[in-house]
């Protein structure tokens, strides 16, 4: 936990930095007349931002945050194996949504997520697999005329537009 | 009388046939939301509002108000039945329902938590509704330096009143603002922040992306990880004389109601601080005004009384300031607030002259939301408990796809659901580590409404800061914003001084 913290503190720090160099892009002092110039909202606001991390590290040494003293681990093993496989199969499906669409990803995420992290029945991880999607069909395509990505599958999905538009 | 005929006006557009049965859907989904560990009504609202664009806004903005509701609701049941909050606005229903529950009187809490739902509900709705006109009247005298001292006023609130840890509240609200400025610089026109030059950064950063990522994604990580030991559950038989036996008992709680009701009214009005502190205060002061305040946290049913009044009635406080002043009242407001934007209805007093029948439209709903939560809640008791059952990992999964394609849907770009995924993670790191998260959220709402506030002021005094503090109602304003922003940092100091004097005479 004590090194967690440690490191976030830093990243956070580190990423104020670069909120603040990206703002110079635009004037950020003050321009006569008119207060504070495009990049001057960003800019002060990331100053903020790294001053709050130093305080944090300043914390951190003196031990004085409750993570800084804490010495449980900040992810068990356990927690570790399930972010990794969650988040993991996040960005996958995500991923495959570019390439195979909503219509691939989703049913892939959901049994693979039912199935073999759940450990549910094959009947029920197929009905969601099988209904999750037309639901969303239904719902975003048809109902709010909300197009969602297919990917090279797009063809495939001409018979239906025709049907319903 | 014009508040009594607007009113009117209201309930006839409630009763529509496609609102009520908003309303009605609106309180399910929320019940059941509320009744999930984990997830509360912002993680509800956040994720549903995509799916609203189906319906004009009056409508969306009735069901939304329902799910806030029917969540308020439904948190007190996962709080007693499995000794875990349903959302953090019920974490001080544990303290007591809990108790109750493994006494075998889980029943007794669960009608009394929905009868104190109510009673919370409606006393803070007929408040609701005689405040908000005169409120929007001295609203409407407020220019850009009062909105912006009123943004300070909401973040300064985080910071006095939060009680997390306050470099880390304060970074929260940080990032949050700067996140909002990404995009096209709103004076000049001027693109910033285009992080690598990737065009997903032109139209900004929308805020249901970091409100999605944080309320959905985030949120479904930490409670895998929180959920992954086995949890015992109450059991609960419900009869119909059984229920009304247990509300002839609330007689002597009426007071702690009526207590809570108004306490918690008045703290959701306060911006940002919302229902949990509302509910964790009007607990703090049933047990100080208790003759028997050593029965506490042994089941009283006080102590399921008074947070439950007090958490319903503050998030009708909540949408006070939100509809008045265009100040979200807590984190869920902040999440409706941002949905007015994306509506196209400009968030301040003008609401209330150029969309009345969107204004008591919301307000005539909840008076009927309130009655069907209470009907709905105790009739299907047992639904609810089977949802308890239900296995998380059925249900995160269809969270999680909800999400991806909710992200998707309002620009319709893939870069906001990368973004999304990320916040999500770094939220849920960032959160184990005693990061607020709702700041940010508020911060990004609050964000593109703050910013031109304060230029707009400075151009309008030609570049005077003194235009915030000169100002009466800007400056009273600020002075309380100021205060909340010292609070803790006096409270440090007095913590320190009589430790220093505790050591010094022994």
């Amino acid at each position: 936990m004590r090194v967690a913290e440690f490191v976030m503190a830093l990243v956070m720090a580190l990423f104020s930095l670069y909120l603040m160099w990206k703002s110079t892009e635009l004037p950020i002092g003050w321009i006569p007349d008119e207060g504070p110039g495009g990049g001057a909202f960003p800019f002060w606001l990331s100053l903020g931002m790294l001053l709050c991390c130093l305080w944090m590290l300043v914390r951190w040494v003196t031990r004085t945050s409750p993570p800084s003293r804490s010495t449980e681990p900040y992810m068990t093993p356990q927690t570790l194996k399930w972010f990794l496989l969650v988040a993991g199969s996040l960005t996958v499906m995500i991923g495959l949504i570019h390439i195979i669409g909503v219509y691939g990803a989703v049913p892939l995420f959901l049994i693979f997520y039912v199935r073999f992290l759940g450990r549910h029945s094959w009947v029920i991880t197929g009905a969601l697999a099988v209904f999750t999607p037309i639901a969303a069909f239904l719902f975003f395509e048809i109902a709010l005329k909300k197009t969602l990505p297919k990917g090279f599958t797009e063809p495939l999905f001409y018979p239906l537009y025709d049907f319903f538009f | 009388m014009e508040v009594l005929a607007l009113l009117i006006n209201g309930f006839a557009i409630t009763f529509e046939p496609l609102n009520l049965a908003l309303v009605i859907a609106g309180v399910v989904v929320g019940l059941f939301i509320g009744a999930m560990p984990g997830l509360g009504s912002v993680n509800g609202v956040a994720i549903l509002l995509p799916m609203t664009f189906l319906v004009p806004p009056t409508s969306a903005v009735i069901f939304l108000a329902a799910i806030y509701y029917g969540a308020m609701y439904g948190g007190a049941i996962s709080s007693i039945m499995l000794g875990i909050p349903g959302a953090s606005t019920a974490v001080a229903t544990t303290f007591d329902g809990r108790p109750l529950a493994l006494k075998g009187l889980a029943d007794k809490a669960l009608v009394a938590a929905a009868a104190a739902s109510f009673v919370g509900g409606t006393i803070s709705v007929v408040l609701f509704t005689l405040f908000a006109l005169p409120l929007a009247d001295v609203a409407l005298a407020f220019g850009p330096p009062e909105t912006f001292a009123l943004m300070v006023l909401a973040f300064a609130t985080f910071v006095g009143l939060g009680g997390d840890d306050i470099p880390k509240t304060l970074f929260s609200i940080l990032i949050g603002l700067v996140l909002s400025t990404v995009g096209l610089d709103i004076i000049s026109g001027q693109p910033r922040l285009i992080f690598g030059d990737l065009t997903g950064f032109y139209h900004g950063i929308n805020f249901l992306v970091l409100a999605i990522g944080i309320y959905g994604i985030g949120e479904m990580l930490w409670t895998i990880e929180v959920s992954q030991g086995e949890v015992l559950m109450s059991k609960a038989t419900v009869s119909f004389r059984g229920i009304l036996n247990n509300l002839k008992g609330l007689k002597s709680s009426i007071k702690t109601m009526i207590m809570g009701s108004f306490l918690g009214y008045f703290v959701g009005i306060l911006p940002a601080a919302g229902a949990t502190p509302g509910s964790l205060m009007a607990y703090g002061v049933a047990k100080t005004m208790s003759k028997n305040p050593e029965t506490y946290g042994k089941g009283n049913i006080d102590g399921v009384v008074a947070p439950e009044a007090a958490n319903n009635a503050a998030s009708t406080g909540s949408m006070l300031p939100m509809l008045t002043l265009g100040i979200p009242g807590s984190p869920t407001t902040a999440i409706l607030l941002g949905g007015m934007v994306i509506w196209g209805l400009e968030p301040g007093p003008l609401v209330f002259t150029d969309h009345p029948d969107f204004v008591w439209g919301l307000i005539a709903s909840l008076y009927v939301a309130n009655v069907f939560a209470l009907l709905i809640n105790i009739g299907f008791i047992p639904a609810f408990i089977w949802v308890l059952k239900m296995p998380f990992t059925i249900l995160a999964p269809i969270i999680f796809v909800l999400c991806v394609v909710g992200g998707y849907v309002p620009t319709q770009d893939m870069h906001d659901v990368w973004l999304m995924l990320i916040f999500g993670v770094v939220g849920y790191l960032m959160r184990k580590l005693d990061y607020p998260m709702a700041p940010a959220v508020l911060a990004i709402v609050l964000g593109p409404l703050a910013e031109p506030a304060m230029r707009q002021s400075l151009i309008g005094s030609h570049g005077d800061v003194m235009t915030f503090f000169e100002r009466p109602i800007s400056g009273t304003i600020m002075a309380i914003a100021f205060l909340l922003f010292v609070l803790p940092l006096l409270k440090a100091a007095k913590g320190r001084l009589s430790r220093r004097r505790a050591e010094g005479s022994p």
